[in-house]
């Protein structure tokens, strides 16, 4: 089933795909943020009750949706990588944690300079804002774990292995605002029912969910080559290519 | 599949199974120990599960609905009285300070402070628990009803503020 895969074990053709991957959604990734930004940020209507601190909703969201989506593909790819033993895999989990850090990062910085204003606190320990600052270590966990050996392969075993485990986190926070009582208000378009936004107001943010998540795939691919051209730096055919970029 | 990777995927599930078999049994006994308020229903009867009330002088947090009508507010300082309200059960809220921003009747709210009588609590901490709806103001006024506006100080009334603060 996955025989068209197979020829990317090699390491020079998974470089070459990755890099062709970044040069084509990058530009795309940008285009997409800015559309939705400019047109969130100044074509958008004002919410009835908070005026115009809501249209931090559109960084905030797409940065936390993929804080999640991040680590589920991640943990998935951590998971086959353990079973597979494919050294591009483990790669790729090293390459995706400190990107899923920096997202869950921005939607945790975002949340409280949300949440100073609207709800009168930088922060609260409720279930959602616990969950997802556990989500942060787990990343810092699997990125800290993969350069904690000396020997390369135990270091991304170990850090397969958190990857596959923080899965759990991921329906915690997602389920935390209905589970439990929160501060966090319940989801707006993650959920199975009609989008609790007025139209004109949701289009942007769809946008910058779309360029959050090519955004995501573009830097992914563009970290996974250099760890790969860093893992196999004596390796000839990362010489050749070191080697050209250099001149 | 060869039997080496069968095995190995075998592990890795069952690694992955239990983890979770086991965060699940934990969130379920921690259950609402987890909630970051009580409800008006909850300070009155108890929790769902276990039944528990919390105890007169307790600190705690309390969040419902404001009650349509229900807020009181001094002219020359910062006290407000105001009920919380879910399922029909009130419990009264004190407050001596500046009100957030979404704070109006109808709104969710949560506040910190002591529980005084079985259904009074001396809160020193209010925040606005607002919901997941996002729309214009001209259709939150149609739709809704609702015209927000956020709560006004006069200078008397932020000086008392400003006394308390040099304390």
């Amino acid at each position: 089933m996955f025989k068209f895969l197979h020829p990317y074990a090699k390491p020079e053709a998974a470089f070459d795909l990755s890099e062709k991957i970044y040069r084509y959604t990058m530009p795309i990734a940008i285009l997409f943020f800015l559309v939705g930004s400019i047109w969130g940020l100044v074509y958008a209507p004002v919410d009835y009750q908070q005026g115009d601190s809501f249209r931090l909703i559109y960084f905030h969201v797409p940065s936390a949706v993929w804080s999640m989506g991040a680590y589920t593909t991640m943990g998935i790819l951590g998971f086959c990588a353990l079973v597979w033993q494919l050294r591009m895999l483990e790669l790729a989990v090293v390459a995706i944690a400190p990107i899923g850090a920096v997202f869950t990062a921005l939607a945790l910085a975002t949340g409280a300079i949300w949440g100073k204003p609207m709800w009168g606190a930088w922060w609260v320990w409720d279930a959602r804002l616990t969950s997802e600052l556990i989500l942060l270590f787990l990343y810092l966990g699997v990125f800290a774990l993969f350069y904690s050996f000396d020997d390369k392969r135990t270091g991304a075993k170990a850090a397969c292995i958190l990857a596959v485990v923080g899965i759990i986190n991921v329906p915690i926070i997602h389920y935390s605002v209905e589970w439990w009582n929160t501060l966090h208000q319940g989801a707006t378009i993650t959920k199975f029912a009609a989008p609790s936004i007025s139209g004109d107001m949701l289009w942007p943010l769809l946008i910058n969910l779309t360029a959050f998540f090519i955004f995501f795939t573009a830097l992914t691919s563009y970290r996974f080559s250099t760890e790969l051209l860093k893992a196999d730096s004596h390796r000839k055919w990362a010489q050749q290519i070191l080697l050209k970029s250099a001149k | 599949m060869n039997p080496r990777r069968k095995q190995r995927l075998f592990i890795a599930s069952l690694l992955f199974l239990g983890l979770a078999a086991g965060a699940a049994l934990i969130l379920t006994a921690l259950d609402e120990n987890i909630d970051f308020f009580y409800s008006p229903t909850e300070i009155l009867h108890g929790k769902k599960e276990t039944g528990l009330k919390p105890k007169i002088g307790q600190r705690l947090r309390i969040g419902g609905m404001v009650k349509e009508g229900s807020v009181v507010r001094s002219e020359k300082d910062l006290n407000v009285t105001f009920a919380l309200q879910t399922n029909g059960d009130v419990v009264y809220v004190t407050f001596d300070g500046i009100l957030p921003d979404l704070f109006r009747e109808g709104q969710g709210i949560v506040a910190q402070g002591h529980l005084r009588s079985p259904n009074k609590v001396e809160a020193f901490e209010v925040l606005a628990k607002h919901d997941e709806e996002y729309m214009p103001p001209e259709i939150a006024e149609a739709m809704k009803g609702i015209k927000h506006e956020k709560p006004q100080y006069t200078a008397e009334q932020l000086e008392t503020l400003e006394q308390k603060k040099s304390y």
